[in-house]
């Protein structure tokens, strides 16, 4: 069943890595009309600044390009984050998905951003076109309410 | 936000991190860290994450490569003070394997001394006079 929208919300900013903080807790404080867990609240934000990390360093690796960011919240307490870039795209998602896979060896990277945003997100999904850009949704739904009466 | 180095005796640098850990705020946490282990070139490096307010995996790239700072000079990392939401990060990087993360420091550092800034410059007069 199609559940109903309930609020959503744009943003775009560029490309700079001061923008990760900002990026996280708006998304966080978006959401916070329904309650969510502090747990919750934390696997979210992280996994948004995984996200929108990979679409400073690695999408726009020597200019300032746009990120675009958007969320919906559904009836059914289901969070969806669409972080998009027009950068140069992955050649080979299910590569980059890899646990320890990384592109960048200058810098101190992981290679673990996918791992976490799958282990803290229920779904993660990426649609990417070399020379074009990348697509990142990720998926949480959060739990029912405690109702208190 | 700086993080704030403290130095034992015994070849010791507690280096307690502040604020978010991400890809923006790694690169001032790796100096502030890195620039103490060239200067003290220390046995045991001790991280700190009681005033952490944030961490992604930029915080297991930062951990990573302080172990391997400490392991080229024979020195080992423990991490202390993660909380739940830092630790299920650091449970994806098998990084316990490598860095042992402890409750209680005190048997690290409970019999070795804090030296302050004047004990610092002493010790490189004391150093200097020697030569
Ligand atoms: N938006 C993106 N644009 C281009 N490449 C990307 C993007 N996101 C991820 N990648 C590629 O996927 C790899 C793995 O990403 P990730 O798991 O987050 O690890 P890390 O960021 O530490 O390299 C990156 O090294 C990069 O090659
Ligand atoms: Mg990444």
């Amino acid at each position: 069943m199609k559940q109903r929208l309930i609020n959503r919300m744009k943003l775009s900013f560029p490309s700079c890595s001061e923008n990760e903080r900002f990026s996280r807790t708006a998304v966080s404080g978006f959401i916070s009309h329904l309650d969510p867990l502090i747990d919750e609240i934390s696997d979210i934000k992280t996994a948004v600044s995984e996200g929108v990390t990979n679409a400073i360093v690695h999408a726009y690796p020597d200019r300032i390009g746009e990120v675009f960011m958007e969320v919906k919240i559904f009836e059914d307490r289901t969070v969806r984050i669409k972080i998009r870039d027009k950068g140069c795209g992955i050649e080979n998602i299910e590569k980059a998905m890899e646990p320890m896979f990384t592109t960048s060896h200058d810098e101190e990277r992981a290679g673990l951003g996918f791992a976490v945003m799958q282990s803290f997100m229920d779904k993660v999904s990426v649609r990417s076109a070399p020379g074009k850009g990348t697509t990142l949704t990720l998926t949480k739904k959060l739990k029912e309410k405690e109702r208190y009466e | 936000m700086d993080t704030e180095i403290r130095i034992y005796t015994g070849g010791i640098i507690y280096a307690v991190i502040c604020g978010d850990i991400d890809h923006h705020t790694a690169k001032g946490i790796r100096s502030d860290i890195d620039k103490a282990i060239i200067e003290r070139d220390p046995k045991l490096l001790i991280l700190d994450f009681s005033r952490v307010t944030f961490m992604d995996s930029s915080g297991i790239g930062l951990v990573m490569g302080r172990y391997r700072q400490m392991a080229d000079r024979g020195g080992e990392v423990i991490l202390t003070e993660v909380v739940g939401y830092i630790r299920k990060v650091f449970q994806l990087s098998g990084i316990d394997r490598l860095t042992k993360i402890v409750g209680d420091v005190s048997r690290y550092i409970g019999c070795e001394q804090r030296l302050d800034e004047e004990d610092i410059k002493e010790e490189k007069t004391d150093e200097a006079k020697a030569y």
